[in-house]
């Protein structure tokens, strides 16, 4: 294998340049180069990224860092620009650059008729630049760089259409909640900073497992749970979940890359890879796993009856994001990556394919108007099937071997979570049959213009959705249990970068590998059978009523907080406008002037005119002040 | 009576309150002008005076720029002069009241 790891610079340099090429020149730049140059960049990162996985799975590879340049040094306070290369950032590299050109692709498609296109990719490729400063850093500084950057080019795509005010406040949104946890984020590096005299991995970790302890639990705790509340504002997690949903208003490649499968992954890359400190602040990691098991119930519960397909969508993600820190709360880091992994593959090909529905449906997103889409887009059709199948956990698809590793784990942690996170996948399996059967069985439900524009998507959308249907179908492969003759390939390849892993084997492990597998089957069957009824047979039931309408309008939290933030925050900056800012620092400012003017009018006297008087008044002066510095000043 | 240094600083100090005397009494433009030039000439001759005293060929070379700069004052004070009589047909100072607004 060649040295692909010196090369590790070129990775985010490329999306960087076409950024800059895209971004400078976006007015003179045609549509179609400006997309090319957009997906050349990801692709050439993407080759890169390959060299470098092959070179990490290879015999006898070492975790290298790989300085840059000084970024900050002063005295002992040392923190370099660098690079990690080990299994955990490589298979983060592969991971964006892959799925990142695949929406690149779909994306010169989707966005064709837009005219801010090239504006477009320049931002898109911003993103995965940032996005892989922030998996490729080797100490907390530059992954919070990235982790800024992130947070800057999701704030740009979710307000990308910024003629529509909804979707600039969208952006806003977003923007502010992940603040609220970058503080935390911030607050925990700081901690870090103070007591450990280091932001680099390599000797964070080292300290920490050094034999002599420096600080205690309770401290570790803190640290910890700042920078897991980071994670709760990147991965929308409860309590600052609320931004994930609004998000869609962005252009749906967008949501598919930044929003499902990449950036918000990046709360639970930043905890896998601090997983030395996790371990030693059990209270964070019991945070982790309360925190990911109620977002998962909770989104889950909501996205049963939504009505756009992008938020239902959005809230199964959330749901998702929730399962796998739920893996990572019970220790169970290796999956919890591979469920990074397969949902990646599965729910890009998700949104992919609702982009390609929308695009088909001339911009309508109420499943309510749509049905019967089977016939008119078979392709999508049939990779929405399979996406739909893998996150559900069909068996032997990426979605049922992910969760089912996580659930295995959480059964050995703690039997009441493992209950709750089965009802949470079932809810899964449920809305997603119910979306499925809205929008592809049944007869359709739009106008007959709609029905009119129906078709089937150009290539460069279907062939993404046929690459990352094969993906959701066999990236499970990686780590089939040993029950079906599979492997710990990922585990084994993870321990690379000391990345604990929970193992299931035995008898016991068999037995419950194959209960899940029967109950899966089983649920499925009669989920399968009950949305076809409910759904694809009956007219659509427009209104909710009770308990339904609750969850409908998403447990009204938005509402909640609404109440008890937003409007007393408004209410007190109106109560400063009218008072602080009105009478106090006007009255300051109209003070000073005023003051100024009156004295101005009252020593205008003095210049008569009168040349004379001018002279005389001098001459005083200095007879005055010669007489002074004569007798007094000496 | 023979001449010493002492009377140098009287005749400067008498010149120069004439000057004072005449910038305060006169109202004639062209008069204050002359009187302005005078103080500066006793500055000068009291620098020559003190070089003497103290042999230091310092104070002499200020008197060069003193000249000098006296001479760019009065090519722009007299044009002013000029400018305004051109404008108001007299010298006097008090004329120049009406600027105010």
């Amino acid at each position: 294998m060649g040295n692909f790891s010196q090369l590790v610079y070129l990775v985010p340099l490329f999306p960087l340049i076409g950024f800059l090429v895209n971004g400078l020149l976006w007015k003179r730049m045609p549509k179609n180069l400006g997309g090319i140059i957009g997906c050349v960049a990801i692709l050439a990162s993407f080759v890169v990224s390959l060299g470098i996985f092959f070179e990490v799975k290879g015999a006898g590879f070492q975790p290298q860092t790989k300085v840059l340049f000084d970024f900050i040094k002063s005295g002992d306070f040392y923190i370099p620009l660098a690079f990690q290369v080990d299994a955990l950032s490589s298979l983060f590299l592969l991971i964006i650059t892959g799925i990142g050109f695949l929406i690149h692709v779909y994306s010169t498609s989707y966005m064709h008729h837009d005219e801010g296109m090239v504006k477009y990719f320049a931002y898109l490729n911003l993103f995965v630049f940032f996005m892989l400063l922030l998996v490729l850093g080797a100490n907390y500084l530059v992954m919070f760089i990235g982790w800024e950057g992130v947070g800057l080019c999701s704030y740009l795509l979710i307000g990308f259409w910024f003629k529509n005010k909804d979707y600039t406040n969208a952006g806003k949104k977003a923007f502010i909640m992940n603040r609220i946890g970058d503080l935390g984020f911030l607050v925990g590096l700081l901690l870090i900073l103070f007591n450990f005299h280091t932001l680099s991995y390599y000797e964070f970790f080292g300290q920490l497992h050094g034999s002599q302890t420096i600080v205690s639990t309770t401290t570790y705790n803190w640290i910890a749970i700042c920078l897991f509340i980071g994670a709760m504002g990147k991965s929308a997690q409860v309590p600052l979940y609320t931004w994930l949903p609004d998000a869609m208003a962005g252009p749906t490649p967008v949501s598919a890359l930044i929003h499902a499968a990449t950036m918000v992954t990046a709360g639970i890359y930043m905890i896998v890879r601090s997983n030395a400190l996790y371990d030693l602040a059990p209270m964070a990691l019991d945070l982790v796993a309360i925190v990911g098991l109620i977002t998962a119930l909770l989104a889950a519960t909501i996205a049963l009856y939504q009505n756009d397909i992008k938020k239902v969508l959005a809230y199964s993600t959330v749901s998702q994001l929730g399962f796998m820190f739920l893996a990572l709360g019970v220790g169970a880091y290796t999956t919890g990556i591979f469920h990074v992994m397969t949902h990646a593959f599965f729910k890009a090909l998700l949104f992919l394919g609702a982009g390609s529905v929308i695009h088909a449906m001339g911009g309508e997103q109420d499943i309510s108007r749509m049905g019967g889409l089977r016939k008119k887009l078979p392709i999508t059709y049939f990779t929405f099937l399979i996406g739909v199948l893998a996150i559900s956990g069909f068996p032997f698809t990426s979605g049922f071997v992910s969760k089912d590793e996580i659930l295995m784990a959480v059964y050995e942690h703690n039997k009441l979570y493992f209950y709750l996170a089965a009802t949470a996948a079932v809810f899964t399996a449920i809305y997603m049959f119910r979306l499925l059967m809205l929008v592809f069985m049944g007869g359709f439900r739009g106008t007959e213009d709609q029905e009119h524009h129906l078709h089937e998507s150009p290539a460069a959308i279907t062939i993404p959705l046929v690459v990352l249907a094969l993906l959701s179908l066999l990236g499970g492969l990686v780590q089939l249990p040993h029950l079906f003759g599979g492997h710990d390939f990922l585990n084994e390849f993870l321990a690379g970068a000391k990345i604990p892993a929970v193992v299931h084997e035995g008898a016991e492990a068999t037995t419950k590998e194959l209960t899940l597998l029967a109950g899966t089957v089983v649920g499925l069957l009669i989920i399968f059978i009950a949305t076809r009824k409910l759904f694809a047979v009956k007219q659509f039931e427009g209104n909710y009523t009770g308990f339904k309408k609750v969850l409908a309008n998403k447990w009204y939290i938005d509402e909640i907080y609404d109440a008890i933030i937003v409007k007393p925050i408004e209410a007190l900056s109106n109560v400063l406008d009218k008072f602080a800012e009105k009478k106090g620092i006007d009255g300051i400012v109209n003070g000073v002037g005023k003051t100024v003017k009156w004295g101005g009018e009252r020593l205008r006297l003095l210049q008569s005119g009168h040349v004379g008087f001018y002279i005389f008044i001098m001459v005083f002066g200095i007879v005055v002040l010669f007489t002074l510095s004569f007798f007094w000043i000496r | 009576m023979p001449v010493n240094s002492t009377h140098y600083l009287f005749l400067s100090l008498l010149l120069f309150s004439i000057g004072i005397m005449g910038a305060l009494m006169r109202r004639n433009a062209i008069i204050i002008f002359m009187c302005i030039e005078l103080m500066l000439n006793a500055v000068n001759l009291l620098l020559v005076a003190f070089s003497k005293i103290y042999g230091d060929a310092d104070a002499q070379l200020f008197v060069f720029f003193i000249m000098v700069v006296a001479a760019a004052e009065v090519a722009v004070g007299l044009a002013i002069i000029v400018m305004m009589y051109r404008k108001v047909h007299s010298v006097d100072i008090n004329i120049l009241n009406r600027l105010k607004h």
